[in-house]
Formats: structure tokens, C-alpha cells, sequence
């Protein structure tokens, strides 16, 4: 039973990493109508700066002060350079210039950091492990990443729906059109947009620096799963990229965690591993599909 | 009808060119150089079939490389239980057969397509791009799961697949073999794309409601174009496995879907000879710039980036643009 608790809340916690990066990807999709697979580059860039900085420094929340302003100032600089030329472009075009932005992210990351994975020590009052429920401890920093990111979803949802800017956001979001027509500097708008997007990536990718290893390429292995949860939830739609984010992140993390037991019932160990972790892995793209079959748009598709 | 004997021509010359490549590096002591041009034209015929439903069919599938590694796992799979002497399934006999091999590679990858196709085609635009990517990721980590046939690591195929008693070992009967196969499937291509199919599918990439006003049911159009690219693509995938003797599951990696993607983009979308052109372009850049410097994904980032943001219609594209410059 504590077994299956603490798997939840590892799903949990992948569900809110996915969340944060899918919410910045949703929005850029649904306002600007690009496919930016560079997304993962935004949080590999705040997961290296802050990371760096932490060790450099001494002190963990520092790398936290650093990893947001530069995971947001690159994504300044991406849309600026390369994402405004895209606009209005088809979606070819897209793929293939962020596929390229991936490439120049990497290997200029390899440049100056190696391609040694880098880890970032935990304060103590954070690393150790507290007892949330009797025979479970459970370490407080990743405890503290869930709430993070709950906080952040709160904050955004308060952003979108209660402010003019997150007015805007939406008027974006159905009729990018009309809200040009109606004299919004909309490339301000995209800009700020594609900002916030990159400083929720940074934000994780942060933050999931003391838990994974921070290394090049750790953007793409979160990135598929990210434009699941994005398509999945409905392009566009911060609920949808909530919701999906959750339930992709508990179901992929329970998958791993209980089918290779489950098929070792009734297989040999060894292969029942591989075949365990094979079909768990593909869980989330067989979950996508099928939403796509019976609802092509999405769970929550936003405009018309 | 100028223009028609001036192509024949080209085309003989370029084909002369290519079949002359082997002896004139053997002159030249360049031993790798036929090796790289062999891995062009089969890449080639890949790119050209997902030209065909990208380029002229208008369908951005992200999850090509699906049938390219189903194509390459075909002929490793039917040489492993050629090898151990065990039927697959107990009914299907392994064999390494070429004329056996290349033939189950490319139909098993076209019920591939027409599966995947005819569930994928329900969507389209972004949720198309992605639900292809997704079912090309259910492939590749349902191969890595197969410990049998090597899972991560792939499998090595021992000894190379038989043709009326050729050496295939030799990688220059190898490659006179392929260029066979690759003029062969450029001809029954080019039947493809100016038969009435052809001019069907480009019109859908242009105005599908159009095409549907006109009568024809495009989803089904669409759906046999996206067979025969998976078909191709299956194609390509065996040749490639029984020319490095050897089946990887990064054949059907997505980065290997956005591979053939750029090499499509690189010759010009929806050119018939630009798939050459492209693969050609990307094939030598990865081989001379990994030479030159180890960093060359970054080198080659930027000139993909200045590629899509800078040109129209690729290498083609800029080919024609100079030679009507000229005339």
C-alpha cells in the first residue's frame, strides 16, 4: 500500500514537470500556432545555469535566481532570432528550424559545460527523508517540486483568467485574427508569451536538476512526452495541459513501476523486465492515440 | 519534347556518373567514398517516398523512419531464424534470400502503413504530425523490448543475404545492386507520381474540400499514398540492413524521422529528383564536417537553421533558380 502511495506521488511529481513544461508549449501552440521542439532546450538551459550556479555558489536557491532569468532570456533570444520568421510558416518549416535549434542548444551546452552529467547538492533540511505517513519516509525536496509546481499552475491559471494580459492570452488563443484587428501589438504579446513559456521551462528544469541528472539531451527525453500531454490535453488549453500532465505523469510512472512485476508472474524474469519497461514506455503514446481516434482535437480543445 | 529527351539525358548521365563512382575512387584510393554514396542512394529512395506524401500529398508525417526500421527488422529477423534454423512463430521460415527478404521488408511495412495510415489520417495538421511521431515511438520501444533480437544493441546480421549467386559481401557488387534498386524505384515512382494518383494527391495538398467537391474520396487517397511512402521507406530500410548487415532500433528512432524530414527539405519538397539532392547534401555534410570538427551538430544546426529560414524549394529549388538565371 506505501508502495503503491509513494509511486503516486512520483507520478505526481512527473506530472507536475510535464505540466510546467507542456503549459509554456500549449500556449505557444495555441496563440502563435508554432511547433516548438526547442522547448526542451529552454529547460535544459535553466537546469545547466542553475545547477552551475548552485554548486558555484554554495547556495541552492541562487541557481534558482539564475536558472529563471536565463532560461527566460534565451527564450528572448530564440523568438526574436528564429521563432518570428515561423509565424507564418507551415508546420514543416517549424519542425525543422526548432530541430535545428535543438542541435545548436546541445552542442553549444557540450562546448561549455562537457558531456559529463553535472549534479547539484541538496541543502540537508531538504535531502532527508521525513516520514509523511507511517513506513514512508519520503524526501521533503521533491514533496517541495509538487507543490512548486501546483503553485505555479495556480498562479497561471489566476494569470490567464483574472488579468488583461491573460485576457489577451486568450483572445489569442481562439482568434488570433481579431485580437490584431483590434490593435493589440500582438508581437509584443508573442514575445511575452513565449518568455513566460520559457521561464516555466527553466522553473523545471531546474528544479529537476537534484532529482534526474542534468546532461545534454535531457530536453528531448522529456520533450516527447510534454507534446503528449500538450496534444492529448487539447492544443491551447492550460486545463488541458493540467489535467492530461497529471495523469500521464501517474500513469507512465506507475506503469514503469508495477507492469515489469506484474508480467514476471507469468514470464521468465528477464524478459518480463525488457517487455515491462518496452510496453510501459510506450503507455503514453498508445493513450494518445486513442484519445486522437475518438477525439481528434484533444480532451479540451480550445476555439473553433 | 526537347525537354523530355534533355531529362533522358541527364538522367543517363547521372546514372553513368553513379555507376562510375566505385572504379574512379578504387583510382583514387578514396575506399570509403562508394560505401558513402551507396548509404545516399538508399537514403534516397526513404526521402523520395516521404516526399511523396509530404511533398506531394501534403502530409507532415513525423514517424517516417516507422517504416524504415520495420523494413530493416524484417530482413534482420528472417536472417536470425534463417540462422538458428527456427521457424518464426513456428510457421515462418527464416531465409536470406534477397529476392525473399527485400519483397517481405517492403509488404510488411506497407500493412504497417495501412494500419497506422488508416488511423492516422483521421487528424490532421498538428494532431497528424504527432499521432505518427507517437505510433513510430510504440514501434521503436516495442523493438528495444524484444531481447530476442538484440534489443538496444540491435542485431548483426552474419552473413549477407544470397542473389543469384553474388557476392554481396563485396561491398561493390553490393553497390551496383543498389543502384539498380534505386533506378528501379525512381522509374516506378516517377509512373506514381504523373498517373492521375499523382495528380489526385497534389491535388489534395492543395485544396482537399476542392478534390471532395469534385467526388473523390481523398481519406482513401490519401491512405494509398501513405502505403506506398511506407512501402518505400520499408524498401529502403531492408537495403540499408542487408548493406550494413546489421538491424538497430535507431533506425526508427524520431531523430532518424527528423533526419529523413531535413534530407526532404535540404533536396526541395514536392521535387522528384530533390530526395537525391538532399540526401546527397546531408550525407556529406555529417560525414566531412564530423571529420573536420567534433562539435559538427552545431556547425550543422546553423546551416539548417539558415536553410529553412533563408531558402525556398532547397537545393532544387536553387539549381533551377540558377539555371534559368543562365538561360
Amino acid at each position: 500500500m506505501t508502495l503503491i502511495f509513494e509511486q503516486l506521488l512520483n507520478g505526481l511529481l512527473y506530472g507536475v514537470m510535464l505540466f510546467l513544461l507542456a503549459a509554456g508549449l500549449t500556449l505557444i501552440f495555441g496563440i502563435m500556432g508554432v511547433i516548438n521542439l526547442a522547448h526542451g532546450s529552454l529547460y535544459m538551459v535553466g537546469a545547466f545555469v542553475g545547477t552551475w550556479v548552485a554548486n558555484e555558489s554554495g547556495h541552492f536557491w541562487l541557481g534558482l535566481l539564475a536558472a529563471l532569468p536565463a532560461a527566460m532570456i534565451a527564450g528572448f533570444i530564440v523568438e526574436l532570432v528564429v521563432m518570428r520568421r515561423l509565424y507564418s510558416r507551415d508546420h514543416l518549416d517549424q519542425v525543422l528550424a526548432t530541430f535545428a535549434l535543438i542541435l545548436i542548444f546541445n552542442e553549444t551546452t557540450t562546448i561549455i559545460f562537457g558531456r559529463q552529467p553535472i549534479f547539484s547538492q541538496l541543502p540537508d533540511a531538504l535531502a532527508t527523508p521525513i516520514e509523511i505517513l507511517p513506513g514512508l519516509p519520503y524526501p521533503p525536496y521533491r514533496l517541495l517540486i509538487i507543490l512548486a509546481g501546483l503553485l505555479a499552475a495556480l498562479g497561471l491559471y489566476l494569470l490567464i483568467n483574472k488579468t488583461r494580459i491573460g485576457m489577451l492570452v486568450r483572445a489569442g488563443s481562439t482568434s488570433r485574427e481579431m485580437v490584431r484587428a483590434l490593435g493589440v501589438d500582438i508581437r509584443l504579446l508573442y514575445t511575452a508569451v513565449f518568455g513566460l513559456g520559457a521561464l516555466l521551462a527553466g522553473l523545471a528544469g531546474f528544479m529537476t536538476g537534484p532529482v534526474l541528472a542534468v546532461q545534454v539531451g535531457m530536453g528531448e527525453q522529456i520533450l516527447l512526452a510534454t507534446f503528449v500531454v500538450v496534444v492529448i490535453g487539447g492544443v491551447g488549453s492550460i486545463k488541458g495541459a493540467f489535467i492530461a500532465g497529471i495523469v500521464l505523469g501517474v500513469v507512465d510512472t506507475c506503469l514503469r513501476a508495477f507492469l515489469p512485476g506484474m508480467l514476471a508472474t507469468f514470464m521468465p524474469g528477464p524478459e518480463a523486465h525488457s517487455l515491462g519497461i518496452g510496453i510501459a514506455s510506450m503507455g503514453i503514446y498508445l493513450l494518445m492515440a486513442i484519445v486522437l481516434l475518438f477525439r481528434p482535437k484533444g480532451l479540451f480543445p480550445v476555439g473553433g | 519534347m526537347s525537354r523530355t529527351v534533355s531529362i533522358a539525358l541527364g538522367l543517363a548521365l547521372v546514372i553513368l556518373v553513379l555507376a562510375l563512382v566505385p572504379p574512379i575512387s578504387q583510382a583514387l584510393g578514396e575506399r570509403s567514398f562508394p560505401s558513402l554514396v551507396a548509404r545516399i542512394m538508399i537514403y534516397a529512395i526513404a526521402v523520395a517516398s516521404l516526399n511523396l506524401i509530404l511533398g506531394y500529398g501534403g502530409m507532415v508525417s513525423f514517424g517516417h523512419a516507422a517504416f524504415f526500421g520495420i523494413g530493416n527488422y524484417v530482413v534482420g529477423i528472417l536472417y536470425y531464424h534463417h540462422a538458428e534454423g527456427v521457424p518464426l512463430w513456428g510457421i515462418i521460415p527464416g531465409t536470406d534470400q534477397l529476392l525473399i527478404t527485400l519483397p517481405a521488408a517492403v509488404i510488411v511495412a506497407g500493412i504497417a502503413a495501412l494500419a497506422i495510415g488508416a488511423m492516422a489520417l483521421r487528424t490532421g495538421g498538428v494532431q497528424f504530425i504527432m499521432i505518427t511521431l507517437a505510433f513510430a515511438q510504440m514501434l521503436y520501444f516495442f523493438f528495444v523490448s524484444l531481447q530476442q533480437y538484440g534489443g538496444d544493441d540491435g542485431m548483426i546480421i552474419r552473413k549477407s543475404n544470397q542473389l543469384f549467386g553474388l557476392n554481396l559481401r563485396d561491398k561493390m557488387v553490393m553497390y551496383y545492386v543498389i543502384l539498380v534498386i534505386m533506378v528501379l524505384f525512381f522509374a516506378a515512382l516517377w509512373r506514381v507520381v504523373n498517373s492521375s494518383f499523382g495528380a489526385v494527391l497534389a491535388g489534395i495538398r492543395q485544396n482537399e474540400r476542392r478534390m471532395t467537391a469534385l467526388g473523390i474520396s481523398t481519406y482513401r487517397y490519401k491512405l494509398y499514398g501513405f502505403v506506398l511512402a511506407g512501402m518505400g521507406a520499408g524498401l529502403a530500410g531492408g537495403l540499408m540492413a542487408v548493406f550494413l548487415r546489421f538491424a538497430s532500433p535507431d533506425t526508427l528512432h524520431w531523430t532518424e524521422s527528423g533526419e529523413l524530414m531535413i534530407m526532404v527539405l535540404m533536396g526541395g519538397v514536392g521535387t522528384f529528383f530533390g530526395p537525391v539532392l538532399g540526401a546527397a547534401a546531408y550525407l556529406f555534410l555529417q560525414t566531412y564536417l564530423s571529420a573536420w570538427t567534433e562539435h559538427w551538430q552545431l556547425v550543422f544546426g546553423l546551416i539548417l537553421l539558415v536553410v529553412v529560414l533563408g531558402t525556398r524549394g532547397g537545393l532544387s529549388g536553387l539549381l533551377s533558380r540558377l539555371t534559368r538565371g543562365r538561360s
